[in-house]
């Protein structure tokens, strides 16, 4: 297969088979982040950029980390280090960069369908690390491979519940649908002004209380809640905002008794999980960070090396755009 | 293909004889000869019926030049009142001269160009060279549309007064919505003095700031930011409104939301002076055009639900929405091929016009007569020029066209200057085979 057309652009349309080969794959290569020499060959001779128009400090350095431990030479390029910063389109500085023969690109961008349009413009392997309030599907892959470490159950049995800031999640999203192909129950909980009712159309339920939302639940996921939203009135105080929608004890005592809990990070404190649920014994937040890089080691290895084991042709391609999109019926 | 300009001199006489013409405001529908003398209709009469040796001519005999219209139609030149001619200030996107001959090649003999300029048209200057320079180019007739606001700022008025004499047809913000309530009422009143309407381009700036879609499955899907409806129909209920209070003349520009269409249907029943129009991708696409994050299915208004498309169509068909009108934007590669948060709003519409129209007309919503009504007499009457009709004594701008010609949208091969089109490798049906302006033709395709 073409090494062209191998990306990873959104967990939208990627099957169920696929996604149980990434994460056993993952699985297998837990194991050497644990080992005194945490090198592995696969990748020697292989270069990944990872391409940060908007900032990270976790994501690039489990992707470097990633990469590196696969022996890939990995440079990492953030926006303000990039000529982009000097004027240069996005387009021209792909451009640029994909001239120098990387044979992955890992691109964060703060504009939605970033990711992919920088695959239609290189013909290198792109890996989404975050596109806007698109899609996250690193982040989502890594916590199904944390959620599917502690729950031994089937997917079909698992309620999860996503807190928090959903319309502008990209994590929420990839979530969502990795977890609805999987066949989880997915419940999104937040205020009406984040959690528009299309949601729905997407397989999940939506809730306004945070209690009913966790009710039983196998798996809470809080997002990061941000300080701007408040200036666009989508709430009206971050103290409110915690007042209803804050993970504490209590609300975790109404989940089921084996509940974990997640979250992409970085955490506010007090605002959308409390420190004592953030630090207490159904937190996995770390465990979803050491999960990221063998995650992400395993996207490496299949996308990069052709033929690699478990992974077809256009698995991990976008779905293709039907013919004349978007035109309206007519009779 | 083959085009000359308006420099040629008009033939003294010419006959356009054995099409169909069609020309709402004589009500003629059938076989029909039209005579043209000096860039006017002298006579329409049935076929064989004109011959120009006992007509005004004599002496001319049958030497007077034939455009044969056999399997075609012919009917009054279209007239597109919402169009971004791109010049003075943004020639690197569209020129008048390129603008004009992209509406000739889609059967639009007249342009009204909006005032979004760089200067911008808020002054009788502006005005004056822009109507210089459409005259100049030679091809669609070009009338200017003055700014609301100097600079578009939504601040001050602008000279209307200066403008009209200068030539402007109508005053608008358009693509900058007039968001200060007591100016859009002052505007109305005041351009009652002259008579022109004020064109609307609804958009509430506080619930559509920073949306670069339609608010709704596809948005939340892709994690773009939408606008509601509500963001359009807010505005136009405030306007109707405004038109109520002030008798002024209200024409709601590219109405793109079934809310809005319903709120104008109430306002004609009651008799208010609002007119309104709609452009083809209002009416042929769908929101879902966007999937992909294809930056030419970005626009404002943007491409809506089904549920819109389907009113839109039904607003054309019983009159709600008067007029077709394309609001053509030609844009840069460079503005379209972007992240698409960063990609220009809007796409061309000259040149895809009347195939995109005439599947209103397959589909059975709108008559033949109904179109052309929608494209020629409706945008004349709310712009109050003297267009829109072939009957004698008119000027001789008229279109011959092939409803069922299918040929393949080509975007690279496009007249425009700009390649910004979601319609590209589209199959069309329906081709303009010759326009003429003033008796002159200034488009004739040729296979």
């Amino acid at each position: 297969m073409a090494l062209g057309n191998r990306h990873l652009l959104g967990l939208e349309g990627v099957s169920a088979e696929d996604i149980t080969v990434l994460l056993d794959t993952a699985e297998s290569l837990v194991e050497v982040s644990r080992r005194e020499v945490k090198k592995l060959p696969a990748l020697r001779g292989k270069t990944v950029i990872n391409f940060f128009v908007e900032n990270s400090t976790r994501t690039r350095t489990s992707f470097e980390i990633a990469a590196k431990r696969l022996s890939a030479d990995a440079i990492s390029i953030s926006s303000s280090s990039s000529s982009m910063a000097k004027g240069e389109t996005f387009e021209d500085t792909a451009r640029n960069l994909a001239a120098m023969s990387p044979d992955c690109i890992v691109v964060r961008h703060p504009a939605s369908g970033a990711a992919r349009f920088l695959a239609g413009v290189v013909d290198c392997s792109i890996i989404n690390a975050g596109d806007g309030s698109h899609e996250h599907p690193t982040q989502a892959l890594l916590d199904l491979l944390t959620i599917r470490q502690r729950k031994k159950c089937a997917w079909k049995d698992l309620v999860v519940t996503i807190v928090g800031d959903i319309v502008h999640s990209r994590v929420a999203r990839s979530n969502l649908f990795g977890l609805r192909t999987l066949g989880a129950t997915v419940r999104l909980a937040g205020p009406p002004t984040l959690l528009p009712e299309e949601f729905r159309e997407f397989g999940a339920e939506l809730y306004y209380d945070i209690g009913s939302a966790v009710q039983d639940a196998d798996v809470i996921m809080m997002l990061r809640i941000q300080h701007e939203r408040m200036a666009s009135n989508y709430f009206p105080t971050l103290n409110e905002y915690a007042r209803y929608f804050c993970l504490n004890a209590e609300k975790v005592a109404r989940a089921k008794p084996d509940v974990i809990i997640l979250h992409p990070g970085p955490i506010n404190r007090g605002i959308e999980i409390s420190s004592e649920v953030a630090d207490g014994p159904y937190s996995v937040i770390m465990s979803q960070v050491a999960n990221g890089v063998a995650l992400r080691m395993a996207l490496l290895y299949q996308l990069i090396i052709p033929g690699a084991d478990g992974i077809r042709g256009s698995a991990l391609v976008e779905p293709a755009v039907t013919a004349a999109p978007g035109r309206a019926r007519i009779e | 293909m083959t085009t000359r300009n308006q420099r040629n001199t008009a033939p003294p006489a010419l006959l356009v004889r054995g099409g169909h013409l069609v020309d709402p405001v004589s009500g003629r529908d059938g076989l029909f000869d039209v005579l043209i003398e000096h860039g006017r209709v002298v006579g329409v009469g049935s076929p064989g019926s004109l011959d120009p040796a006992q007509l005004a001519m004599p002496g001319m005999g049958s030497d007077v030049p034939v455009i044969d219209a056999r399997g075609l139609i012919v009917a009054p030149g279209f007239v597109d009142m919402h169009v971004h001619l791109r010049e003075p200030g943004y020639e690197y996107k569209e020129t008048i001269e390129t603008g004009t001959r992209a509406a000739v090649a889609g059967g639009v003999t007249s342009v009204a160009c909006m005032a979004n300029t760089d200067p911008v048209n808020d002054n009788a200057s502006v005005t004056k060279y822009i109507i210089d320079k459409g005259a100049e180019a030679g091809y669609a007739n070009v009338y200017p549309i003055g700014a609301v606001s100097v600079g578009l700022k939504g601040e001050r008025m602008a000279e209307f007064g200066k403008m009209v004499e200068a030539g402007i047809v109508a005053v608008s913000d358009d693509g900058m919505p007039v968001a200060d309530s007591s100016l859009m009422r002052r505007a109305l009143e005041y351009a009652r003095m002259f008579d022109i309407p004020v064109i609307v381009h609804e958009e509430d700036p506080g619930l559509c700031c920073g949306a670069v879609m339609n608010e709704g499955t596809v948005s939340v899907r892709l994690g773009l930011r939408g606008m509601p409806s509500a963001g359009e129909s807010v505005m136009v209920a405030r306007d109707i409104e405004l038109a109520r209070a002030t008798r002024g003349r209200l024409h709601i520009a590219h109405i793109s939301c079934a809310e809005a269409v319903e709120m104008v249907r109430r306002a004609k029943a009651e008799g208010l002076a609002v007119t309104a129009e709609a452009a083809p991708h209002h009416f042929i696409l769908e929101e879902s055009a966007v999937d992909g994050y294809n930056t030419n299915a970005k626009m404002k208004p943007p491409l809506r639900t089904a549920r819109d498309v389907e009113a839109v169509r039904q607003g054309l068909a019983d009159g709600t929405i008067d007029a077709i009108a394309t609001d053509h934007a030609p844009h840069h590669r460079d503005e379209k091929v972007c992240e698409f948060d960063k990609a220009a709003f809007g796409i061309l519409g000259l040149e895809t016009m009347l195939p995109l129209s005439l599947e209103l007309v397959r589909a059975g919503y709108l008559s033949m007569t109904r179109l052309i009504d929608a494209l020629a007499p409706a945008p004349s009457r709310i712009l109050g020029i003297e267009r829109g009709t072939l009957e004698p004594g008119a000027v001789a701008d008229l279109v011959l066209f092939d409803p069922e010609r299918e040929w393949t949208l080509t975007a690279a091969t496009m007249v425009s200057k700009s390649r910004n089109t979601p319609f590209d490798g589209w199959k069309m049906k329906g081709r303009v085979v010759r326009t003429l302006v003033g008796g002159v033709t200034v488009w004739e395709h040729t296979e």
